[in-house]
């Protein structure tokens, strides 16, 4: 890219060489997402993302709904990383309505989240892989998948959406036994997705079709505003659970995994790294947690905010920063609510990505953004 | 059923309404965080009464400007004060003030004393009771020169508002149905079906 990135992503004028194509939505290389797309013979010349509209109504629906009432439909959009999806929501609605959080509470909030990114990524894996037709992918990940959710089962009650954050702590205490079962489970997980790297990661297909394709380079990749494992992979080191720790993250040992190519493969590598540093964060927590306790303040039935006030947290989910900007106006319900997500932050790279590449060649570029289609349009 | 047990919580609104101002001057002047004090002081150093430092808390500064000047404070914060990229751009409607906040949170990934420090800039454009959005006078002007990451934030802040950044590349609907003919579905008169 030129120093000087293109006024934006306006379509070409129709000559008779370039073909305008829909790819999706609901299509087995996009997904949700309708990605229209200008061919010169096998080469794509333009594209434009059009994310449509599924959930957007959750910002709406806020504004009808008080605090409390608005966690089980506010993690709708990521359904496979609902406890992230809402970690930030929790921390603003704490700050505004002045609610401090027992310390047991704060690591088991730690520890469902990390499990939570490992259930998102093991998701987004294996449909990475069937995109590329690598149909072990699929079925590995798909089945690894439910040593986790079992995990999430005995903890909420609940197997995907769990609604287990809530301002002040979490929703229930740790089923007895439950340290012992989870870092049974985490150490087999951890194993088993080492092997992915000799059938995946290994794969002379798969290095043939993501490497150097869709490079994002290190200015490029901050100017863009693009997070996470994107921002990661370009040789970028900001992970928000080093840089502005919640919770207890400062107190446990956190490493991120940077690499320095920018291209698609460093791109779906860097969250296959992160779920092995995701395990050695639930053992140190694991161990460091105060083995009693509480782990819920008690909330007056229909809290307020106070005053005109407004807040913006972020936490780092599976797909980057996760913020949430919460304006509100002293009554029971958020005057305006915003979530700021990954998704979105990262649609924006996908146009610089794919020009010039090959059409065979954008399944693996635009699934390596580590994109949920539905939560870039929540 | 559901219409019966929402209509109390309606009642109830109005009287809930006279809180605001009675906690406002409650708050007492605490310890400011010294870092975010400087930034905030280099700012109204360089602009003076152009700007207004709306809070500073903890790791976050927000400071406010008017729609005249928010492409010159843009400008200084993105090379004097080495933030560079949007985070998030939100719009916030106030209809009883007429005008529609839009909020830009600025972050740094470059500079690491930055690292978790987030730039609240806002500006609010005049609002219009019957919006023709792109032809009326709900305008600001892009930061897309200065950011690059507001590309598809504006044009989200575009259709959902109706608020028209001028000198933006790419004026066109991202999330809505190329149909939409009703208002900006985010202002707050657009009510939800039933509510």
């Amino acid at each position: 890219m030129t120093t000087e990135l293109p006024p934006g992503l306006a379509l070409q004028k129709v000559d008779e060489r370039i073909m305008t194509l829909n790819v999706g939505p609901q299509h087995p290389g996009s997904g949700h997402m309708r990605i229209i797309v200008q061919i010169d013979g096998d080469y794509i010349v333009a594209c434009d993302p059009d994310p449509g509209y599924v959930h957007r109504g959750e910002e709406k629906m806020a504004e009808y709904r008080n605090y409390i009432t608005n966690i089980p439909h506010l993690e709708r959009p990521v359904i496979h990383d609902s406890c992230n999806i809402l970690y930030p929501y929790v921390l603003g609605v704490e700050e505004i309505v002045g609610i401090e959080v027992p310390e047991r509470a704060k690591y088991v909030r730690v520890i469902a989240s990390e499990l939570n990114r490992c259930i998102y990524t093991m998701y987004w894996l294996a449909i990475y892989g069937i995109f590329l037709g690598h149909s072990t992918m699929f079925m590995w990940p798909a089945g690894d998948r439910e040593l986790l959710i079992d995990l999430m089962e005995k903890m909420t009650g609940a197997r995907v959406t769990h609604a287990h954050f809530v301002p002040g702590g979490v929703r229930n205490d740790l089923p007895p036994n439950f340290e012992d079962v989870c870092l049974r489970q985490v150490n087999y997980f951890e194993k088993r997705i080492k092997e992915y790297a000799a059938v995946f990661y290994d794969n002379p297909i798969l290095i043939s079709r993501t490497r150097d394709t869709g490079v994002l380079s290190r200015q490029d990749a901050i100017r863009l505003g693009t997070t996470g494992s994107v921002l990661r992979a370009s040789g970028v080191d900001y992970d928000l659970r080093l840089k502005e720790p919640y919770d207890v993250y400062d107190e446990l040992d956190v490493h991120t995994n940077v690499m320095k190519e920018g291209d698609s493969y460093a791109r779906s590598r860097v969250p296959w790294l992160d779920m092995m540093e995701s395990c050695n964060i639930i053992r140190q927590a694991l161990q460091k947690m105060p083995k009693s306790g509480s782990v819920r303040t008690k909330l007056k039935p229909n809290p307020k905010g106070k005053g005109l006030n407004s807040v913006y947290k972020r936490v780092e989910s599976g797909r980057g920063s996760l913020g949430c900007y919460i304006v509100s106006d002293g009554k029971t319900e958020p005057y305006r609510l915003k979530m700021s997500v990954g998704s979105f932050r990262n649609l924006i790279a996908l146009p610089y990505l794919l020009k010039g590449e090959k059409l065979g060649n954008m399944p693996s570029v635009y699934w390596s953004l580590n994109y949920w289609p539905v939560e870039a349009d929540r | 059923m559901s219409s019966d047990s929402e209509k109390p919580s309606v009642d109830v609104k109005p009287e809930e309404k006279s809180t605001p101002p009675t906690k406002k001057p409650e708050e007492k002047p605490v310890d400011l965080p010294a870092f975010e004090k400087g930034i905030s002081e280099k700012i109204v150093e360089k602009f003076g009464d152009k700007v207004q430092v709306t809070f500073v808390k903890v790791n976050r500064v927000g400071i406010n400007v008017g729609r005249e000047n928010v492409h010159e404070v843009a400008e200084f914060i993105r090379d004097g004060l080495n933030y560079d990229h949007v985070e998030s751009v939100s719009g916030v409607d106030y209809p009883q003030d007429k005008e529609i906040e839009v909020v830009y949170h600025i972050g740094s990934y470059t500079d690491s004393s930055l690292a978790s420090q987030i730039l609240v800039l806002s500006t609010r454009a005049q609002r219009e009771e019957n919006p023709i959005p792109g032809n009326d006078a709900t305008k600001l002007p892009t930061l897309r020169d200065v950011f690059y990451s507001v590309e598809f934030h504006e044009r989200e802040i575009f259709e959902m508002f109706g608020v028209y950044f001028e000198g933006h590349p790419d004026n066109r609907r991202l999330l809505l149905p190329e149909d939409w003919a009703d208002l900006p579905p985010l202002r707050k008169d657009f009510a939800i079906k039933g509510r």
